[in-house]
C-alpha cells in the first residue's frame, strides 16, 4: 500500500516524515501546479472552494505515481472542510479509482485512532517508533516555521531577492532530507548565517510591515495565493503572519497548551468587540489577529481566503469596522481558479502605495525611506530639487 | 416595546414562534414587508459583495425596519438549532455583521441559540437576556417554552401540503389559495429563505404550478423518514438544512409519484456547493440545479423550468409508449 495526502504549503515535509517513520510507503504528490488545479477543477463541484479543487488534483497526480491510499482530515463543521473527504472519495470512486481512504475525524478521533488505522494496514509499529516519529516531524515543523520566518525577515532587506529565495528553498530541501533530530536546528542556523551574509538593501532599511490573516490553506499554500508572501517580500515588505504550522498543531491538537509553540488562544479575546462568537474555520482568528496587528502598529493587513469561504466572509464584514476603529488599512483578496497573477501584483502595488502615502501624510517618515531614493514613475530623486 | 422581525433567513421557519414569544412578553411585533427590489438593492449596497443573496436581502429588511423606528430588531445568532449540527457560519456572525455595517442600527436582540450540545445553553442565554432587559427569567423561559408550540403548529400546517410561506399565512389566519392538482409532481429542494422569498426564487413555486406541476418540499414530508434517509450517507451531514435536503432527495427519489427534482441554490452558498453534488450523484430521477443570485434574469429561469417540465412530460409519455428512457438508459436498469 502506498499512501498519499494533500499538500498545504510546506506541511508535506513533516507529514511525509511522520508517515515514513511509521513504516508506511509514502507518495508525496508533485508540487501544486497549473495541471494540479486543472485536474481538480475538472472533477470538482463548480462552486466548491479552491482548497478542495487543489486537494483533488493532488490525489489524482499522486495516483498517477502509484498511490493507492489517501490520508485526509475530517471535521464537524460548520466549515465545508469537514465534509471534504466524503465528497472527494465519492468523486474518485466515480472516476473508477480504487483506493483506501483514511480519514482522521477530529475531535471525535484522536491520534490513537490513527495508529489503530495504521496497524490495520498491516504495519507493525512499536510505541517507541511512534514517539520518535512524532518528535522528528515536530522538529521538522518547527524548522519549516523558522525558515518561513527567516524569509519574511530577510527577503525585503536584501538586494538579491532571487538568491535569498534559493537559500530558503535549499534550506527546506535540507530539512526534508534530514533524519537526525539533533541536526535540524543546525540546518536552519546555517541558512540564517548565509542569509545574514547577503548584501543589504540600504534603501529599504525599515521596510513596511504587513500582517497576513485569513483562511489557513490559502495563507500557507503559495500556489493558492500566487506566492503572495514572496511577491510582498520582493516589493520590499516584511510579512508578519500569526498563523503557522506549529501554531495550528498546538491550538488544534493540544488545545494551545504546548509551551514551546506559538498559540492564538490568548489573542482571541481581541476579536470580542467586533465578533462575539466563533464562526467556524479561521473567521475569529482573522479578526483577532488583525486587531493584534493594529495594536502592534503594523502598517497594514491583507486578508486572504478562497472565494465563497463562509467564515472569512463574516470576518470581512466586520473588518471594515476594525479598519476604522483600530486605524489599520485592510485589503481582502479572494482566490479561485480564475485569478491572474498580474491583477494580483497590481492590487498589491496599489495597496502598498496607498499605505506609503498615508504614512508620508501623517509624517511618520520621509519619502526616501518609503519609496527608495528615486521615484518609480519619473525617476526624479527624492529630497533633491 | 416594539420589536421588528426582518423577513429574511430563518424567518420562514420560526416567525410564528418568535412572534408568540414576544407577544407573551406583551411586546408588539412588526415585520418588514415582502422583499421588493428597493430593499434588495439597499442590502446589496450595504453587505460585502461576496455574501450570498439571501444575506444581502436580510440586510435590506433590517435597513427597512431601522427606517421605521422600531425599538429593537430581533436577529438571533442561530448557531445550532439541533444537536451536533450547524446552519452556516454566516448565521453565527450575522448580528456582528449587521452592527459593523449598518451605522445607527436599532439595538439588536441577538439571542444566541446554540443547542449543539444540550438545551441548557439556550436557557442560560434566555436568563442572561432577561436580566439585561430587566425581565423575570421565569417569565421569559415560560414565554419561550410556550412559543415552541407555534413551530409545531406551522409544521403541522405544512405537512398538509403547503410551503412554509403559505404555512405562515395560514397560521396568521389568512385563507390560503389551494394549490391546484398538476399532471406533474416536482420535488423542490433548497434553503427555506431562498425558496419562499419570491424575489430570490423568482417565484419558483408559482411558476411551477402555472406550468401544471404540483410542488413537494421537505416540510410536507415526515421529518423522521427524512432523517432516516439522510442517515444512509457514510458520514452524518453536519449542516441542518443540508442533511434535510439529502434526506428529502433520497426519499423523493424512491417515490413513484415524483417526476423530477429541482434544487434551488444561491450563488456562493457553501454547504449547497457540496450537498447538491452529493444529491446529484445519488438520485436516479431527473435533477436540475438552479443557481440564482441578484443578477438572475427571470426569462432564463422560466425557460429552464419550461424545458425541465417539458422533458418530464415527454419522459412520462415515452415510458408509457415504449418502456425506453429518453435519457439514454433502459428503464429497468434501476
Amino acid at each position: 500500500m502506498r499512501i498519499t495526502f494533500p499538500h498545504m504549503g510546506n506541511s508535506y515535509i513533516a507529514i511525509s516524515s511522520l508517515l515514513k517513520e511509521l513504516g508506511l510507503d509514502v507518495v508525496v504528490p508533485p508540487p501544486c501546479s497549473k495541471r494540479t488545479l486543472e485536474l481538480g477543477t475538472r472533477y470538482s463541484p463548480e462552486f466548491v472552494c479552491l482548497p478542495f479543487k487543489i486537494n483533488l488534483g493532488n490525489y489524482l497526480e499522486a495516483m498517477e505515481r502509484g498511490a493507492d491510499a489517501i490520508l485526509m482530515a475530517g471535521g464537524w463543521g460548520p466549515c465545508r472542510f469537514g465534509y471534504y473527504a466524503q465528497v472527494e472519495r465519492d468523486i474518485l470512486r466515480e472516476l473508477g479509482r480504487e483506493f483506501n481512504m483514511v480519514i482522521i475525524e477530529a475531535p471525535d478521533s484522536r491520534l490513537t485512532s490513527l495508529l489503530n488505522q495504521v496497524r490495520r494496514m498491516g504495519i507493525k509499529t512499536s510505541w517507541f517508533q511512534v514517539w520518535s516519529a512524532i518528535r522528528l516531524s515536530w522538529e521538522k515543523l518547527k524548522a519549516v516555521d523558522r525558515l518561513e520566518a527567516l524569509q519574511h525577515y530577510w527577503l525585503p532587506r536584501v538586494t538579491d531577492k532571487g538568491r535569498c529565495e534559493k537559500m530558503i528553498d535549499a534550506g527546506l530541501k535540507a530539512v526534508d532530507g534530514c533524519d537526525d533530530l539533533r541536526r535540524m536546528a543546525e540546518v536552519v542556523d546555517r541558512v540564517e548565517r548565509d542569509l545574514s551574509g547577503l548584501e543589504r538593501d540600504v534603501d529599504n532599511g525599515s521596510p513596511l510591515r504587513i500582517g497576513l490573516v485569513g483562511e489557513i490553506y490559502t495563507l500557507l499554500e503559495p500556489f493558492a495565493n500566487y506566492c503572495l508572501e514572496r511577491q510582498l517580500g520582493r516589493m520590499g515588505v516584511e510579512v508578519v503572519r500569526d498563523v503557522n504550522l506549529t501554531q495550528w498543531v498546538n491550538d488544534h491538537l493540544f488545545g494551545g497548551f504546548l509551551p514551546s509553540a506559538p498559540s492564538l488562544h490568548a489573542t482571541l479575546s481581541l476579536a470580542e468587540p467586533y465578533l462575539q462568537y466563533w464562526v467556524g474555520g479561521h473567521g475569529r482568528e482573522t479578526v483577532a489577529s488583525t486587531v493584534g496587528y493594529a495594536r502592534r502598529e503594523l502598517d497594514g493587513a491583507i486578508q486572504v481566503a478562497p472565494l465563497t469561504c463562509m467564515p472569512e466572509i463574516v470576518a470581512q464584514s466586520v473588518l471594515e469596522r476594525v479598519q476604522e476603529e483600530e486605524g489599520i488599512p485592510i485589503m481582502t483578496m479572494y482566490f479561485d481558479e480564475h485569478a491572474g497573477e498580474v491583477g494580483i501584483i497590481t492590487r498589491l502595488e496599489a495597496f502598498l502605495d496607498m499605505i506609503r502615502w498615508r504614512k508620508m501624510k501623517t509624517g511618520d517618515t520621509d519619502a526616501k525611506n518609503l519609496f527608495g531614493s528615486r521615484c518609480r514613475f519619473c525617476q526624479h530623486e527624492f529630497g533633491g530639487s | 416595546m416594539r420589536v421588528g422581525i426582518p423577513r429574511g433567513l430563518f424567518f420562514y421557519h420560526f416567525y410564528p414562534q418568535w412572534k408568540t414569544f414576544f407577544n407573551r412578553l406583551d411586546w408588539e411585533v412588526t415585520t418588514s414587508p415582502p422583499t421588493n427590489k428597493k430593499m434588495a438593492g439597499g442590502g446589496i449596497l450595504t453587505a460585502v459583495s461576496e455574501a450570498c443573496f439571501p444575506v444581502k436581502v436580510l440586510y435590506g429588511h433590517v435597513l427597512e425596519l431601522a427606517g421605521r423606528g422600531v425599538d429593537y430588531i430581533f436577529m438571533p445568532r442561530l448557531v445550532s438549532i439541533e444537536q451536533r449540527s450547524y446552519i452556516c457560519p454566516k448565521f453565527m456572525g450575522i448580528p456582528d455583521m449587521l452592527r459593523a455595517q449598518i451605522p445607527g442600527i436599532p439595538p439588536l436582540i441577538d439571542l444566541c441559540i446554540d443547542v449543539s450540545r444540550n438545551e441548557g445553553n439556550l436557557y442560560r442565554e434566555l436568563d442572561r437576556w432577561a436580566k439585561k432587559m430587566g425581565l423575570r427569567p421565569g417569565r421569559v423561559r415560560k414565554a419561550w417554552n410556550d412559543s415552541t408550540r407555534a413551530t409545531c403548529e406551522l409544521e403541522a400546517i405544512c405537512r398538509r401540503g403547503y410551503t412554509l410561506g403559505e404555512g405562515i399565512a395560514i397560521w396568521e389566519g389568512k385563507t390560503a389559495v389551494e394549490p391546484g392538482p398538476g399532471d406533474l409532481t416536482v420535488g423542490v429542494l433548497g434553503h427555506c429563505y431562498a425558496l419562499n422569498d419570491p424575489l430570490i426564487s423568482l417565484g419558483l413555486f408559482e411558476r411551477l404550478r402555472e406550468m401544471g406541476a404540483a410542488v413537494v418540499t421537505s416540510e410536507m414530508l415526515d421529518p423522521q423518514k427524512i432523517e432516516a434517509a439522510a442517515a444512509r450517507l457514510p458520514k452524518r451531514v453536519f449542516w441542518t438544512v443540508g442533511r434535510k435536503m439529502v434526506g428529502t432527495a433520497l426519499m423523493l427519489d424512491e417515490d413513484p409519484e415524483v417526476d423530477g427534482l429541482i434544487y434551488l441554490t444561491c450563488f456562493g452558498c457553501g454547504p449547497d456547493s457540496m450537498i447538491a453534488r452529493i444529491i446529484e450523484h445519488r438520485v436516479n430521477k431527473p435533477f436540475m440545479l438552479l443557481t440564482v443570485d441578484e443578477h438572475s434574469g427571470e426569462a432564463g429561469v422560466v425557460t429552464r423550468l419550461e424545458a425541465f417540465c417539458d422533458m418530464l412530460r415527454r419522459k412520462r409519455r415515452l415510458e408509457l409508449a415504449h418502456n425506453l428512457s429518453p435519457y439514454g438508459e433502459f428503464l429497468y436498469s434501476h
